[in-house]
């Protein structure tokens, strides 16, 4: 039985499971950020995320050099992210979280049905110019689009990570996220703060729709993606971008492995459900998640 | 320390240890537990076995030590204040003794019986209520049924039986309503007995608040902050009530006060808390002119005038 | 009228029984009378369905505070559960199989709460959603749950209760109202219960809760029992009474959301909310592609109309979480209360 076991396949599926893993990380970086500024769990981000990319097809097909459609979709984006903020979640400002959250999803709703309004319901192809044949590395078969989706990943994470590092606007996110009203009695600007996270959030959707854009078609489907990368938040913990890739990771790979291994014992088609258990079951045992400190109750 | 000697034969913690202390005396003893709780605080050197006592709490949270080798003994029916500045540990101490924290260290002695965690669940059942430093009511409920569910811990019947309205269940409402009307005329609450509590002004809902631990008519009741945020009049009206409680339940009072002037007046002995330390035990006299105490509250404006408003207060 | 008195405006004139009664009197004896078969099919037999799953899920979310995006689940394990004990338990009586369905649906909430038990705010309501997808996947992976039939869509036993058919829209209108009736009933009851307080106890204020001696996790576990079970007979309704098919697909997140947005608009925490929050997701987008059709003509097709039925969903949504936290119910009992006063100043 171990003699027969396929090393060489059992990694390759492995490495697949990890890549995909860090397209899910990204998608649920869009959330941390919003979480870590507003508390809101965002549910509107994978509807953003469909805009996104059917904003860029779209414009791309127009005959817009994918330079400029670039620029302009990801204007398009901080604009609907300042907007959201403006007219959603300022006035529902102090409501409890759950409120907020319902809020998303009714945002969602909008955004999707605009997006289709706008652009059409037709699935598009999305050819971001790499060929998807396999790369042979160490005598595995790695899936060269794979390849370059973790590496632009990776590239987000390094920016915002960074940019939330040196830069003054970044230090007052983390303020922000630490204390709101002891960010507002220090002085910060917090609608500024607000809007430039928003801006963040809209940057990653447009990342992770092209990416996922590439992958899947650009469809209605797209701001299902959000579903994945739920799975990954419950995991790694709302408010930790570490936990959103270690979680991605955790959870793309596991996935893989599950649906190669155990899938046929479940008649396959686990993956709609396979995340959501793992993320579970890791929260029975640790219930502060991968990187969540001990919350201490306060009475 | 005079009391912290005293032979308790703690047991070692046991979560399921048997409920020895059946809730509620009968009225006649009553009033002659609450005299000799009375005695006590005069006299504390011939006090009973404390109902209370803890004995080298250690709490920290993540490095920072929130309370260190504490020790704290209470009398039945006293009024036992701690005190302290600001992240002293006061509200840690409490939430302690209620069991929502696990200290690291030590053990807590309720009637007796060794805890290393006091059962939260359990604790109505206990004899013990407490009061919330945030508001903590049920909003969502009129004022009448905040106060009844403070008897929820007794109540018997189950879900299909109250849907259905046979069993139990009639008799168990008409009893805890009955009770929570009593606590109401007994802190003038009876006027808002219908209002939604969430709709209250600040102080009247810290007022239910004080109701629905009392409905029950623990022998121990914890107050953290009954009077934070008060005015003045608010303070001393609520203050009254604390003892007046004491003194109907024969109940025994721990509370959490900054305001120092209040709790001077209010209580038998206080506990004086610094970073997490005890600095300082006894009667409120003695803790006046403790000069620990003094350097402890030095820097800290309010505190100090309160302490010496309540000097000249004291001297009345 | 002299004889009325001064806290007339505070408190309702009729004992709070009237209103219900006299809606059931007109519900069973005049309804049927003046209805079309469209009304029953189209609009009556959806609405009684997502009410009852509305009133479900308020117990749980708006009542206990606990929120789901899992209600379709619950639903489809009702629908599939009651359709297999009446194809595979002979003689047992339909009303039978909806309890027993009911039963199972209590049965698998209970399994899909435990997260409940340590998991709160964003972290259940994640978790929920393993529910939804694990029974939809579970339904349409396994056949026996369908009876092995081909498409995975099979037809509804026909309704009959002791020997009574009840085939034809009315008669599965008069099915429909009767469950709902005693359910909302007893749910009623229910959220003004000891149990029901409990409930709303544990939603406020959850260590105040513990600390008074409420059983917290109890009271939770009891809430996604009582609202599954509920939800389940719902799943019923809408598979046997209105669609009269069933299926997995139709039980999906959408349907889970649909139930979620009920409960917003109609009221949290309001049984009535979930007749009120029902009625408008029904009759919305019917108002709404009349109205498109007869605006826009033929741009207003299909998709057209699916697109901004979702924004004008979205967009009530968000205004009512600002501008009436309290849903419909809150907005009826307003107007009421100053036509009431307006009728007694005149």
């Amino acid at each position: 039985m171990i003699a027969d076991f396929d090393y060489q396949f059992f990694i390759e599926v492995l490495v697949g499971g990890l890549l995909s893993g860090v397209m899910y990380s990204l998608v649920a970086i869009g959330f941390v950020l919003i979480y870590k500024t507003s508390g809101v769990l965002n549910f509107a981000q994978g509807a953003l995320l469909l805009f996104a990319a059917l904003t860029f097809v779209s414009l791309v097909e127009r005959g817009v050099p994918f330079a400029l459609a670039l620029v302009v979709t990801f204007a398009i984006m901080v604009a609907i992210g300042v907007a959201i903020e403006r007219t959603v979640l300022r006035p529902l400002t102090n409501k409890p979280p759950i409120t907020l959250f319902m809020a998303t999803l009714g945002l969602s709703y909008i955004i999707e049905g605009a997006a289709q309004l706008i652009w059409g319901t037709q699935v598009h192809g999305l050819d971001l110019g790499i060929e998807d044949v396999p790369l042979e590395v160490g005598g595995v078969l790695i899936s060269q689009f794979d390849i370059f989706a973790a590496v632009v990943a990776a590239g987000m994470v390094v920016l915002l990570s960074r940019f939330f590092r040196y830069t003054r606007i970044g230090l007052a996110f983390r303020a922000v996220a630490d204390d709101q009203f002891a960010a507002l009695a220090v002085g910060l600007r917090l609608p500024l703060i607000w809007a430039t996270v928003w801006a963040a959030a809209g940057l990653v959707a447009l990342v992770a729709g092209l990416l996922w854009g590439a992958r899947l078609g650009v469809q209605f489907s797209l701001s299902l993606v959000v579903l994945k990368a739920l799975p990954v938040l419950v995991l790694g913990g709302f408010d930790s971008i570490l936990g959103a890739i270690v979680g991605g990771l955790l959870i793309g790979a596991s996935e893989k492995l599950a649906e190669v291994y155990i899938g046929d014992y479940f008649g396959g088609g686990i993956e709609s459900w396979f995340a959501y258990v793992v993320a579970l079951v890791f929260l029975l045992i640790r219930p502060s998640g991968l990187f969540g400190q001990k919350l201490v109750e306060r009475v | 320390m005079a009391l912290s000697g005293s032979a308790l034969g703690l047991m070692e913690a046991s979560v399921y240890a048997p409920e020895v202390f059946a809730r509620g005396l009968p009225a006649s003893l009553l009033s002659g537990e609450q005299a000799e709780g009375r005695a006590v605080s005069v006299e504390p050197v011939a006090g009973p076995a404390p109902l209370l006592s803890l004995q080298g709490i250690g709490l920290s949270f993540g490095g920072v030590v929130a309370l260190a080798d504490i020790d704290l003994s209470v009398n039945p029916g006293e009024i036992r204040a701690i005190i302290g500045p600001n992240g002293a540990g006061k509200s840690s101490l409490i939430n302690v003794i209620s069991g929502v924290y696990r200290p690291d260290r030590g053990h807590i002695g309720l009637h007796g019986i060794g805890y290393a965690q006091v059962p939260t669940q359990r604790l109505a059942r206990l004899g013990v209520a407490r009061t919330f430093q945030n508001l903590a009511l049920f909003k969502g409920l009129s004022v009448l049924d905040n106060v009844a569910a403070g008897l929820a811990y007794k109540v018997r019947s189950n879900f299909a039986g109250q849907v259905l309205g046979i069993g139990r269940s009639r008799e168990e409402r008409r009893d805890s309503l009955n009770r929570a009307d009593q606590i109401l005329d007994f802190l003038d609450l009876a006027a808002v007995r219908d209002r939604l509590a969430g709709t209250l002004p600040y102080g009247l809902q810290k007022r239910v608040e004080l109701a629905r631990a009392l409905v029950a008519e623990p022998r121990l009741l914890l107050l953290d902050e009954p009077m934070a945020g008060m005015t003045a009049n608010e303070k001393s009206e609520m203050a009254a009530f604390v003892r007046a409680a004491r003194d109907r339940f024969a109940t025994t009072v721990v509370l959490i006060e900054h305001d120092v002037g209040v709790v001077m007046g209010l209580s038998d002995r206080i506990a004086v808390l610094d970073y997490g330390r005890k600095i300082a035990d006894a009667t409120p006299d003695e803790v006046r002119n403790d000069p620990r105490v003094i350097d402890a509250y030095l820097g800290v404006a309010s505190d100090n005038e309160a302490l010496s408003r309540n000097e000249g207060r004291a001297g009345i | 009228m002299a004889a009325i008195p001064a806290e007339f405006s505070s408190a309702p004139v009729l004992p709070k029984w009237v209103v219900p009664v006299l809606l059931l009197a007109f519900a069973y004896g005049v309804v049927p009378l003046i209805g079309s078969s469209y009304l029953f099919e189209a609009i009556l037999l959806p609405f009684l369905a997502l009410s009852l799953a509305g009133v479900g899920l308020n117990i749980l979310t708006g009542y206990a505070g606990q929120v789901s995006l899992g209600s379709a689940a619950f639903m489809a394990a009702g629908a599939f559960a009651a359709y297999n004990f009446n194809l595979r338990v002979e003689g047992l009586p339909l009303i039978g199989s909806i309890f027993l369905a009911g039963i199972v649906a209590a049965a698998i909430g209970i399994v899909f709460g435990l997260p409940s038990l340590r998991l709160r705010g964003f972290y259940l309501a994640v978790s929920t959603l393993a529910a939804q997808f694990f029974v939809q996947w579970a339904l349409t992976k396994f056949s026996w749950f369908s009876n092995d039939s081909a498409s995975g869509v099979i037809d509804a036993p026909r309704l009959s209760i002791s020997g009574f058919a009840l085939d034809g829209a009315v008669g599965r209108y008069f099915f429909a109202l009767t469950i709902v009736a005693v359910l909302t009933f007893l749910a009623h009851r229910l959220v003004s219960s000891q149990t029901g307080r409990n409930l709303i106890a544990v939603r406020d204020n959850e260590t105040a809760a513990r600390i008074i001696g409420i059983p917290v996790l109890k009271t939770k576990l009891l809430a996604f029992a009582i609202s599954s079970f509920i939800i389940g007979v719902a799943g019923v309704i809408w598979a046997f009474a209105y669609l009269r098919t069933v299926e997995p697909a139709g039980f999906n997140l959408d349907r889970s959301f649909q139930i979620l947005f009920i409960i917003i608009i109609g009221g949290l925490a309001s049984i009535r909310g979930a007749f009120f929050g029902a009625a408008l997701i029904v009759v919305f987008p019917l108002a709404l592609s009349r109205l498109g059709g007869f605006l826009l003509g033929d741009v207003f097709d299909s998709g057209v109309l699916d697109m901004s039925q979702r924004i004008v969903l979205g967009a009530l949504i968000i205004l009512f979480l600002i501008l009436e936290p309290d849903g419909l119910v809150a907005l009826w009992d307003r107007i009421r209360r100053r036509l009431l006063l307006a009728w007694q100043t005149t």
